[in-house]
């Protein structure tokens, strides 16, 4: 392989490792708000002991999403010159602010949090959590302009070929970033809400009937209610988006290679990238036309009128319904537990065991979600103004698939790690519920 | 707006700006570091008070790096490209320590307790493997990534003087922070680690000044001359010092107990202020300069307002939160549990 190939894996090996952990940390530091105000305003004893056990996965999740991070941040410069070369004068200035606004604040500020309580007035301690939660708020906020803008470039113009800033507004509020923050934050949420469900059913299914585990279950059903329909509909003008700047891409996500009036939305498509056609395919007629254009005979444009500069097909597709499908499961999930809850019926062993086994189900979309519109960006790197291709730093490719292997090593590992020490962690509350410990 | 119709000043303040982040990240993650590469010297009970006298501490301590990197990446791209692009495997393995370093702070105490051992070991081993990188990458760096067995000699001195420099770091630290039999420990590991850092500063900067003319023209001559002799005559003032105070320390009441870690701070400044004199104005020694390494001034200035504002805020809440965790370390409790 190629050192472009690798350098490729490598970036994307780093992301999806990295980006695991934010989609947790991002709504689980306001989850944890939630539990210290409602200890404040009277909360019973569970608000703390909740309080205290998420906040062991919370930090579990900083230290992986900080340390996965610095990589990142290094990744620019030893694979990708000519990222910053090309688009350093946007992306500088919004990276800098990321450290200088979010990272200082969160990593300051996670110390009182984790380990302040009894050092300062709860007040002061509710102010270091909102603090961390506001932290990492801000650095989702930085990050996915920068990656909105990389999508639908805006704000700049090109002199010799490098990108100049002409209104700062335009670029960090460029045409995708609302819909792709907030896409990304319900998601968040949602990630949260899925594994603290996770865990909660776990320990559920090994007897713990305590008040945490019960109040934190019927928290994170209602909150899973709320969100998933949200998310659907979030979605769903992200599509819509999609279809208006990036055509290109919304046509892979569909497999739709001739422009169409009344698009249909294929369940199963075999995309043949050589022969531009998909082999087989079957799907509901004018489904995709009526959800992008709100018409069903609206015009959808197909890959075809996109000469080369077509994404990677499959993927696309594919991760595409990856991510609606683990969603579709999310919203049936949200409707049954928030029944339950509402009409106060005690657990279904069905629910707490689908719950369990939907413990990292937001990851699944998170990744599947990142893929589609990462993969459905190429050849581009920044869309129209730098091919990926055309980034990559001449490195011997036997230096990169060292640290590719060395990372991937790593990051299997700490996988594991992670996923034994959640179990750990909840065993040992169970154990400390039953006075066992 | 006079001051942005010539912006020619613009790059030396980010360089300003990059030093001032790199020296706060040696000393701050240092002493972290530091902390981790002595954590195999003591028994369960003594490793669990050093590892809580960092653990609020060392995720801001490492966002320096990040600032750091942050800052020659976007007001230095040229520079940034270059100096990565020559050191690729050991930054990987200087990411891959910080990874096992940095997660082992969480799971040496949550894992199940048959794998803590295992995350203990990560941390130590990442320490030292973050720290030898670092220096060693520093060493390539300063010598202008030269080829031959002299530079790589040089820079093997380095990645020694960084570990003792470290470990110096670290060990006045715990004397700062710590107190009875551990700290009665960190005095003599201070002590140690001094005189192991003076000797890889002497050895380093023979072999350095042995090898390049242009450092040893720059030094031999005036003003350089004044440095290569002021330089040596503080250093050995403040390690005898540091000596005698360890010699004499605990006193009552703890009086001096800051001492030792305010002369390592001492040592790190004169240091840096020593490496800065040696490659002014290059950004790369030898190969690029400053002002030929910069980005466009507009979006430097839009930085720089930003830090502006953003810095003194920085500063204010870094010194709540180790006023927060001031005095001696204790065990480090997630709120109200036992």
């Amino acid at each position: 392989m190629d050192a472009f190939t690798l350098s490729r894996l490598q970036f994307a090996a780093n992301i999806t490792f990295h980006i695991l952990f934010p989609s947790i940390t991002i709504a689980l530091g306001w989850m944890l708000v939630g539990l210290r105000v409602w200890r404040l305003r009277g909360g019973g004893e569970e608000s703390m002991v909740l309080y205290r056990f998420l906040v062991k996965v919370f930090a579990l999740c900083f230290g992986l999403g900080v340390t996965s991070g610095i990589v990142m941040s290094f990744q620019f410069g030893t694979n990708w010159p000519g990222f910053m070369n090309t688009v350093g004068n946007v992306a500088g200035p919004l990276l800098a602010y990321e450290v200088l606004t979010a990272f200082f604040l969160e990593a300051t500020f996670l110390g009182v949090m984790l380990f302040g309580e009894k050092k300062v007035p709860g007040w002061m301690h509710l102010g270091a959590t909102l603090l961390v939660a506001i932290g990492t708020l801000l650095s989702a906020f930085w990050i996915l302009a920068l990656s909105s803008w990389m999508h639908t470039p805006a704000g700049f113009e090109m002199r010799n070929g490098v990108a100049h800033v002409t209104d700062w507004v335009a670029v960090i509020f460029s045409p995708s970033m609302p819909y792709r923050l907030t896409h990304t934050l319900l998601g968040s949420g949602l990630t949260a809400a899925f594994l603290t469900a996770g865990l909660l059913a776990y320990r559920y299914r090994l007897g713990e009937r305590s008040k945490a585990v019960l109040s934190g279950l019927k928290i994170c059903l209602v909150t899973i209610a709320v969100l998933a329909p949200l998310q659907a509909m979030a979605g769903d003008m992200h599509g819509v988006n999609t279809r208006e700047h990036q055509p290109a891409k919304l046509a892979a996500m569909e497999a739709l290679w001739e422009t169409t009036d009344g698009a249909p939305l294929l369940l199963y498509a075999q995309p043949d990238r050589k022969a531009r056609e998909n082999t087989v395919e079957i799907g509901i007629p004018k489904l995709t036309s009526l959800i992008a254009t709100r018409d069903p005979n609206g015009r959808i444009e197909g890959l075809n009128a996109f000469g080369e500069d077509i994404p990677p097909v499959a993927p696309v597709f594919w991760a595409f319904r990856i991510m609606v499908g683990t969603g579709m499961l999310m919203l049936a999930v949200g409707a049954w537990g928030a029944w339950i809850v509402w009409r106060k019926r005690e657990f279904p062993p069905l629910l707490i065991r689908v719950l369990g086994a939907m413990t990292f189900a937001g990851w699944i979309a998170t990744i599947a979600g990142w893929y589609v519109t990462e993969i459905g960006r190429q050849p581009w790197l920044v869309t129209g103004v730098l091919r990926t291709r055309d980034a990559v730093a001449a490195v011997p490719p036997a230096h990169v698939g060292i640290t590719l292997v060395g990372y991937l090593v790593t990051y299997a590992f700490l996988l594991v790690a992670f996923a034994l020490t959640l179990r750990h962690l909840s065993r040992l509350e169970v154990k400390k519920a039953q006075g066992t410990v | 707006m006079n001051a942005f119709s010539d912006p020619s000043w613009m790059p030396w303040a980010f360089a300003l700006l990059l030093g001032l982040a790199m020296l706060l990240y040696a000393v701050l993650d240092g002493y972290d570091l530091g902390v981790g590469m002595l954590s195999p010297l003591v028994g369960k009970s003594q490793r669990d008070r050093m590892v809580a006298s960092v653990g609020p501490f060392w995720d801001a301590n490492e966002t320096w790096l990040v600032l750091g990197i942050g800052i020659l990446l976007v007001a230095f791209p040229k520079a940034h490209g270059e100096i990565l692009h020559h050191l690729y495997l050991p930054v990987a393995l200087l990411l891959l320590a910080l990874i096992f370093r940095g997660v082992s702070f969480e799971f040496r105490k949550k894992a199940p307790e048959s794998q803590q051992h295992l995350w203990d070991h990560a941390f130590f081993g990442g320490s030292l493997l973050a720290s030898l990188s670092q220096g060693w990458m520093v060493g390539r760096f300063i010598s202008g990534f030269a080829p031959g067995a002299g530079a790589q000699l040089f820079a093997g001195l380095f990645a020694g003087l960084v570990v003792s420099a470290y470990l110096l770091m670290g060990a006045s630290w715990l004397v700062f922070k710590t107190e009875g039999d551990l700290q009665a420990k960190a005095l003599m590991w201070t002590r140690r680690a001094i005189v192991a850092m003076l000797g890889f500063a002497f050895a380093s900067s023979v072999a350095i000044l042995a090898t390049d003319a242009g450092l040893r023209a720059r030094f031999l001559s005036f003003p350089g001359i004044g440095l290569a002799l002021l330089l040596p005559l503080t250093g050995g003032a403040i390690t005898l010092l540091v000596h005698l105070v360890c010699r004499a320390l605990p006193l009552p009441d703890d009086r001096l107990s800051w001492l030792p870690f305010a002369s390592a701070v001492a040592i790190q400044v004169l240091g840096f202020a020593g490496l800065v004199f040696s490659f002014y104005p290059y950004i790369i020694p030898g190969r690029m300069t400053v002002a030929e390494a910069a980005s466009s001034p507009e979006s430097l200035a839009i930085i720089l307002v930003g830090t502006a504002i953003i810095f003194p805020i920085l500063i204010g809440y870094t010194a709540f939160s180790y006023w927060v965790f001031r005095g001696k370390a204790t065990e480090l409790s997630y709120g109200g549990e036992e």
